[in-house]
């Protein structure tokens, strides 16, 4: 049976008529539609999906919608927009640590959540709170440097 | 020299704000009113005869618009390469592996078309099976394809081997294999179609190759092109993997016409892993030297494992034989190539398109004869590398090469020949080098059309409005279009409005693949914005009362050289123009010149240049569990210039991510048809963790064919790196895994052996006793030719 549940995400607050079965993943993009999020695998394998659920790093395509309700939800739209980026998105940019792009609203949110728990990590904690996010274009070095690059900046 | 503004600068790419907040909008991405979703139901058979298909329980779930099978479908096959129309949308007579679709629903929602899927009962009459290049060869029983399952077979004598091995002091023989590895891009293909009033389909596809889907829909559909749209959305990871034409983009097409609703059809990981692959092939090589190293013939034998369809497989064969001869001067060389149809997904191009293999082959095996003949793999190396400006035994013509160059920069930056042998045992340095192609020199199918275009319209406002066939697939093709423009024109970024890849409005380019966008969008490009360049100089000449070619374009202006501080601003200056001559427009094109030699089989490889790499890797082996950890990688990549060093180096960068993949851990293996590990966990690739530092040089070399000199770079650097991988785990342990990917069981056997005094190896033990027909003798290139760089047609 559908019912309703009330998300708060980006700082806004949505209330949406869902089945219980609904994952986190479907119900951004196709409820809300925040295509932001991506998906690689909808099996919890890839990482595409992270957001951020109360700070924490979650993989929405695991997630059950109703399991958040209450919790605040950051995605990709959320994090920064043009003229106003996160120092993650424009190190990211500036380092070239991306190519497709796919991988990339994941890895941003992962390396927020490091980031906030630890604003000057070593390359090691780096590699660990990336290590469940793949991307197969960049060769994630240019990645590593933007999220150190980011942490400085924000210093 | 010019100063540039644009190029050679590490600007950001052009879509980078996009990218980074998630305002690009990928295949799935994409919604429209009332669409409906579409799922495909697979052969659970690796190769089958239908005998029955009912669709009566499906069609009657609520929620399901239309049930499609093959014989709703005009019966016209199709296939990327005119030699191999082998394919059906929807399998009518036979399926030929898992995988294989027989039959599609489109639904109200993906959950109800699955629903459906499962409702449909298909009667199959199962065929014997071939799973390896033995059974195709060997096993009796009905062939996969009519034409047997010999798909291609390639046989081709430059000069004389026999007497070139006669001149060798020494011969030596090797056999390798090279596992099939998955493209895995993150984004899972997906594809959304609609159909409006009047004929009108449109179709967007996350491809690499807009325009050949363009023509397969044509031809598989009955549609005229004219009333046919191909959109391609940008691509989140292609590798190869998006460059063919694939099941769903047809029948989401065919769906969309029945239902008169949009569909959309977005493949699961799963399915994914079972579109295409990189082949599976096993090499034999025979190459004489002299006492001095230098090579007197070389004979190259393979067999590609080329899955249940034809793919780009002929074109594959040829590669796995065409760029031996761009590294090291062969005098005399014969290859002989067969690609084989197996019951498992069709065989495809990754990254490198069918070189990886034989140039890991050829590496390994040069790094055994420099072992055997006491001398240096670089000094070996050096005595055969080609020279600029000359042909190869097999016609391809080399431009600028920076080889040498790149070989003394790794080496030197990696200090190879104070380890190399000489480090603690457990830990090594290897070798290798490597060439590539700067686009393919002719296009798949027989046309005249230019091979790229690109269209610049420009009005009163000052905007430009940039158009070209071209998709960007991460490798950064957006960016060297606009800054490619933008250095033109004295422009900026923000004036240049970018339209790409929509077969309606964007003139052609022939796709994302072959390396060959920035060499070919970007000579188009160039020619476009010198174009638009000189169209508005002229008329602010005429205004101004100065010649056209005082005028500079830069800073957004349009100044009057020589010392005069006379200008106009950009917006200006196209008023001028435009109340000149009306809207403004310029198109530029770029068609490789005719390169290929006089023999059946010179089409493929090649190109108008070509890009070289050379790399030494440092490991470290250990000995109890067989694990290789690469510490560090260094290389060094030919681009000829780098027209934007920060993406340049991105695409560096990730081809040694993915030869390291290959090399150490990636392995798709087909077992009974089935794909083991169907599943990105279980399917490994290297993460963030097991990446090694790596250390790049770019060496220019300003080729004159390029765009401002420009080579690839988005392939030739993966080659290298698992022969340099393979010579490092040597050099560390003593043991040579001539099969990839080298994991730790393959070196812990190899220890092994070594240890009860056997051979150190792993690897193939024989080659298959197949004769392969009487080659086409070739005549090399006379010398006098060698050095001519023909002008453009
Ligand atoms: S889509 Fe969630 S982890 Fe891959
Ligand atoms: S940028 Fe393409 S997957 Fe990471």
């Amino acid at each position: 049976m559908p019912r309703l549940v009330r998300l708060h995400v980006n700082g806004q607050v949505h209330e949406v008529f869902t089945p219980p079965h609904r994952t986190l993943l479907e119900l951004l993009r196709e409820d809300l539609g925040l295509t932001g999020t991506k998906h690689g695998c909808e099996l919890g394998e890839c990482g595409a999906c992270t957001v951020l659920v109360d700070g924490r790093p979650i993989l929405a395509c695991l997630a059950l919608a109703v399991e958040v309700e209450g919790a605040e939800i950051l995605t990709v739209e959320g994090l920064g927009r043009p003229g106003n980026l996160h120092p993650l998105q424009e190190a990211f940019m500036e380092v070239g640590a991306l190519q497709c792009g796919y991988c990339t609203p994941g890895f941003l949110l992962s390396a927020k959540a490091l980031l906030d728990q630890n604003p000057a990590p070593s390359r090691q904690e780096i590699h660990e709170a990336l290590s469940g996010n793949l991307c197969r274009c960049t060769g994630y070095l240019r990645i590593v440097q933007a999220v150190e690059r980011a942490a400085v900046k924000a210093r | 020299m010019k100063e540039f503004t644009w190029i050679s600068k590490p600007y950001p790419r052009v879509d980078a704000e996009a990218k980074v907040t998630g305002r690009v909008r990928y295949a799935d991405d994409l919604v429209l009113p009332g669409m409906l979703f579409c799922k495909l139901l697979r052969s659970h058979l690796p190769h089958a005869r239908i005998r029955r298909i009912d669709t009566t329980r499906a069609r009657s779930l609520p929620g399901v618009l239309a049930v499609l099978t093959g014989k709703d479908l005009p019966a016209h096959k199709f296939g990327i390469l005119p030699t191999s129309q082998d394919q059906e949308a929807l399998c009518v007579e036979k399926v030929r592996y898992v995988g294989d679709p027989v039959a599609a629903v489109a639904a109200i929602d993906e959950w109800t078309a699955e629903q459906a899927v499962r409702l449909i009962e298909v009667e199959y009459d199962p065929l014997p099976s071939y799973m390896t290049i033995e059974d195709a060869l060997f096993k009796e029983g009905e062939p996969i394809h009519a034409q047997g399952n010999v798909h291609k077979e390639v046989s081709l004598e430059f000069g004389d081997v026999a007497t070139g091995f006669e001149e060798a002091d020494y011969i030596r023989e090797d056999i390798f294999l090279y596992h099939g590895s998955a493209h895995l891009p993150l984004e899972e293909h997906a594809a959304v179609a609609s159909y409006e009033p009047g004929d009108l389909l449109t179709v967007w596809s996350s491809t690499q190759v807009p325009h050949y889907l363009h023509r397969t829909l044509s031809k598989v559909l009955d549609l005229p092109m004219s009333r046919i749209r191909v959109i391609a959305t940008p691509v989140g990871g292609g590798f190869g993997g998006k460059s063919d034409i694939f099941n769903h983009e047809i029948v989401v097409a065919a769906l969309a016409m029945i239902t008169g609703r949009p569909v959309k059809c977005t493949l699961t990981r799963e399915e994914v892993f079972y579109t295409l692959r990189r082949h599976p092939t096993l090499m034999w090589v025979r190459t004489g030297v002299r006492e001095d190293g230098t090579i007197t013939a070389m004979h190259f034998r393979a067999i590609l494992e080329g899955g249940a369809y034809g793919s780009y497989g002929v074109a594959t064969t040829y590669y796995v034989g065409a760029l031996q001869p761009i590294t090291y001067k062969i005098p005399n060389y014969r290859f002989e190539g067969m690609r084989v149809f197996t019951n498992a997904p069709p065989g495809g191009p990754k990254r490198g398109h069918g070189t990886p293999q034989p140039r890991f082959a050829l590496e390994c095996h040069l790094d055994k004869i420099a072992e055997d003949l006491g001398m240096d793999p670089v000094e070996l190396r050096r005595r055969n590398l080609v020279a600029p400006h000359t042909k190869t035994v097999n016609w391809l013509r080399i431009t600028s090469c920076g080889l040498a160059e790149c070989l003394k920069k790794v080496v030197e930056a990696s200090r190879f020949h104070e380890k190399h042998r000489r480090l603690p045992r457990g830990r090594g340095v290897g070798l290798a080098v490597s060439g590539y192609l700067s686009g393919a020199g002719l296009p798949i199918y027989w046309n005249d059309l230019p091979h790229s275009q690109v269209h610049l319209q420009v009005d009163r406002s000052g905007s430009v409005t940039l158009s070209c066939g071209a998709i960007d697939i991460g490798q950064g093709s957006n960016s060297v279009l606009v800054y490619t423009v933008c250095e033109i024109l004295g422009v900026s970024p923000e004036d240049v409005r970018l339209i790409v890849a929509d077969t309606a409005i964007t003139p052609i380019d022939l796709g994302s693949y072959s390396s060959r966008v920035t060499f070919m969008a970007g000579n188009a490009a160039l020619q476009a914005a010198q174009r638009m360049r000189d169209l508005i100089a002229a008329a602010v000449a005429e205004k101004l009362g100065v010649p056209a070619e005082s005028l500079i374009f830069q800073g957004r202006q349009v100044k009057v050289g020589g010392g005069e501080d006379r200008a106009l601003s950009w917006r200006e200056a196209c008023e001028v123009a435009e109340a000149r001559y009306g809207l403004l427009s310029a198109t530029g094109t770029y068609t490789p010149p005719r390169l290929a030699g006089p023999y059946k089989g010179s089409g493929v490889g090649p190109s108008p240049a070509y890009s070289y790499s050379a790399c030494v890797a440092e490991v470290q082996v250990d000995e109890e569990t067989g694990v290789v950890s690469v510490e560090k990688i260094w290389i060094a990549h030919d681009i000829g210039r780098a027209l934007n060093p920060l993406l340049v180096l991105g695409q560096v960068e990730g081809s040694v991510y993915m030869g390291l993949g290959e090399a150490l851990m990636e392995d798709l293996s087909v077992r009974q048809g089935v794909i083991r590990v169907p599943s990105m966990l279980e399917y490994k690739s290297p993460t963030v963790k097991e990446m090694p530092e790596v250390e790049a040089f770019l060496i220019e070399t300003v080729d004159p064919e390029g765009p401002f000199g420009a080579k690839e770079c988005g392939q030739g650097p993966l080659l290298p790196v698992p022969p340099a991988i393979a010579n490092a785990i040597y050099d560390a342990v003593r043991v040579r895994i001539d099969e990839v990917p080298i994991t730790p069981e393959k070196v812990l056997k190899a220890l092994e052996r070594r240890r009860k005094g056997e051979e150190g190896r792993f690897g193939p033990g024989g080659f298959p006793a197949i004769r392969f027909k009487e080659p086409i003798r070739v005549a090399p290139p006379s010398p006098s030719s060698a050095g001519r760089v023909e002008p453009r047609p």
